[in-house]
């Protein structure tokens, strides 16, 4: 199974932007969604899928030796599908009947309708168990594919995320990597005036996994932590990636706790995809 | 056959969990069968696929959504996996998980609920599930079977597993009585009739079907000749069979170790409805969960015996 692997900074300084572009153009386009959500995923997964991380072929989207990876929060399905239409998988022109009726790129992942999506979600704090039955398969057909879920702070208050990583951790799952979108934000506050994570890499360690917090908008240190957990024997990994919820749109980041499920106003567009600079 | 008139035996044939622990580890031959557990393998009867099959079996501890989740994931790697826990734990602890990561992107996961129902005795109603099959028949594309005795858990077990798509199989804890003999025909969707009749029509399932056939033998000596039908399979439902019984008979009781709401009961009349009328009668535990006691102290206490089957089969006929 191929890699797309792109060395060239200036390259993946593009693709981010793109992504950003789409995610805000889809959005408003629809008129409803979560834009800032996927906005502070970018890079995390601008490096999955074109940094030499995910190994995928979009013309055979079910093989079975391929990588996995999971979106838990499911409600920013602008920012997967943005990434998977520059993966390939569908034409990028699509993407503008998010959210409509008949198209597959519902509001929220629908695996049955979208190649590339590995689970529906969308009710929050299933996405790691789901991830951990895939981990558990690699094992039992003795495939070497690894297993990438991504979760949000906000989804991390969900017991089910606590049940799974304890599983993990007990079972020592080392081909599973949790990325945390650690934007700080959840629908009408901070996570940490809601129900703070803190010490959230001390948790996880508790629970039996190594734990790298980064900057999840250096490309440099979002690829080091995929390097890094890759190199990782015996234990599940975690990827705290602290971000910004709407990161690159300076509205959206203003104010993360009104513009949560809001895309960008139509006389802001401009300005927005001014500032995202695709 | 008869069972004892007032109240059923339950010392007698095999329970349906340890019928379906059976035939699982008897299915567990396809490599593709996984097997998870909410740590009660002894109690649900997987310890024997366990014992036979290490590698696939997964105890997920006692976290029936992280249970659900992985269970999807490994559907999701093609495998077939069979999740088991006591009814109420699985369906209620991990509805959400059901909806979301099996349910709604259609999963091939079958779930298998043991001690449901109110027979499972002394543990008392937070052990017991007066509604699972309301839950179960509420998602969309499930299908649910409630097996009347040993050797149909054994088929259905063997059934579900051959059929693609997600199913909920309803267990019981305490031996029931043998309908059927081993090696009868099953078929998911498929109603049997178990005794013929023309008058009334006793449509049943669980360890009610054992329970209506007693009825049927004592409504015999009234002159009243009562059919009977296990409709093991809740949804898909057999519209046809009902259809033929509402046809052919004056009435229809509805039997069933559940809740009124949500069940046998009420979609036997939601398709029957759709026909015409039909004078119907219902043996059910009514709007209420139940309490401790031995088994077939709660089911007289609360209304499912042979007696309530024959009493609702006269209302259904009394002029």
């Amino acid at each position: 199974m191929p890699k797309a692997r792109t060395e060239d900074a200036a390259e993946l300084e593009r693709i981010t932007r793109t992504l950003r572009r789409d995610i805000v153009i889809a959005t408003s386009a629809a008129a409803s969604g979560h834009p800032s959500t996927s906005l502070s995923m970018v890079e995390v997964v601008s490096i999955l899928f074109f940094g030499g991380v995910l190994r995928y072929d979009p013309k055979d989207p079910h093989n079975r030796e391929r990588d996995r990876f999971i979106l838990s929060k499911g409600h920013g399905a602008p920012g997967l599908y943005a990434v998977l239409a520059e993966a390939g998988y569908f034409p990028a022109d699509d993407l503008t009947t998010l959210r409509r009726l008949g198209s597959p790129l519902e509001g929220h992942p629908n695996m049955c309708r979208l190649p590339g999506v590995e689970a529906s979600t969308g009710s929050l704090g299933q996405g790691l168990s789901v991830g951990i039955g895939h981990a558990l398969g690699a094992s039992i057909d003795e495939l070497d594919y690894r297993v990438y879920v991504m979760v949000g702070d906000g989804e991390s208050e969900q017991g089910q995320i606590w049940e799974a990583a304890m599983y993990a951790g007990n079972h020592s799952l080392d081909n599973l990597t949790l990325i945390i979108d650690r934007n700080g934000y959840q629908q009408t506050d901070s996570v940490k005036n809601i129900q703070s994570l803190d010490p959230l890499d001390k948790k996880l360690e508790a629970f039996g996994w190594a734990v790298r917090d980064i900057d999840g908008h250096s490309l440099d240190e979002v690829r080091a932590a995929f390097e890094w957990a890759q190199s990782i024997t015996g234990s599940p990994q975690a990827i705290i990636a602290n971000t910004v919820k709407g990161k690159g749109v300076s509205l959206l980041e203003s104010d993360p706790a009104k513009w949560h499920g809001k895309p960008v106003p139509e006389e802001d567009k401009d300005r927005a995809l001014e500032e995202i600079g695709a | 056959m008869s069972f004892g008139i007032s109240r059923i035996q339950l010392e007698e044939g095999t329970s349906t969990r340890e019928a379906f622990g059976e035939a699982l580890a008897q299915a567990g031959s396809n490599p593709n069968v996984v097997v998870l557990d909410g740590d009660v393998n002894n109690s649900t009867f997987t310890k024997n696929f366990k014992d036979e099959y290490p590698d696939r079996f997964f105890n997920v501890g006692i976290a029936e959504s992280n249970l659900v989740g992985v269970a999807a994931g490994l559907a999701g790697c093609g495998k077939l996996p069979v999740v088991s826990s006591f009814s109420v734990f699985l369906l209620c602890n991990a509805y959400d998980q059901i909806r979301m990561s099996v349910a709604f992107p259609n999963q091939n996961v079958k779930l298998v609920g043991t001690h449901a129902g109110i027979s499972i005795g002394e543990d008392g109603p937070s052990q017991m599930t007066v509604e699972d099959v309301a839950l179960a028949c509420s998602f969309p594309g499930f299908t649910v079977i409630v097996p009347a005795d040993g050797p149909s858990a054994s088929a259905a077990t063997h059934a579900m597993l051959e059929r693609e798509g997600p199913t909920f199989l309803r267990c019981g804890r305490p031996k029931v009585p043998n309908v059927y003999e081993n090696g009868d025909a099953f078929h998911v969707g498929k109603a049997n009739t178990v005794r013929d009749g023309d008058d009334v029509t006793i449509v049943a399932n669980g360890i009610m079907v054992a329970m209506a056939l007693d009825a049927a033998e004592g409504l015999s000596g009234e002159s009243i000749s009562a059919r009977v039908v296990d409709m093991h399979t809740v949804k898909p439902i057999d519209t046809s069979a009902l259809e033929k019984a509402a046809n052919e008979t004056k009435g229809v009781v509805v039997a069933e170790e559940h809740m009124a709401y949500g069940g046998l009961g009420a979609t036997v009349a939601m398709t029957l409805a759709e026909r015409g009328p039909t004078r119907m009668a219902f043996v059910n535990i009514g709007d209420t969960y139940a309490t401790s006691g031995k088994p077939d102290e709660l089911l007289l206490q609360f209304g499912l015996t042979p007696d309530a089957i024959m009493d609702a089969a006269r209302r259904v006929l009394k002029d």
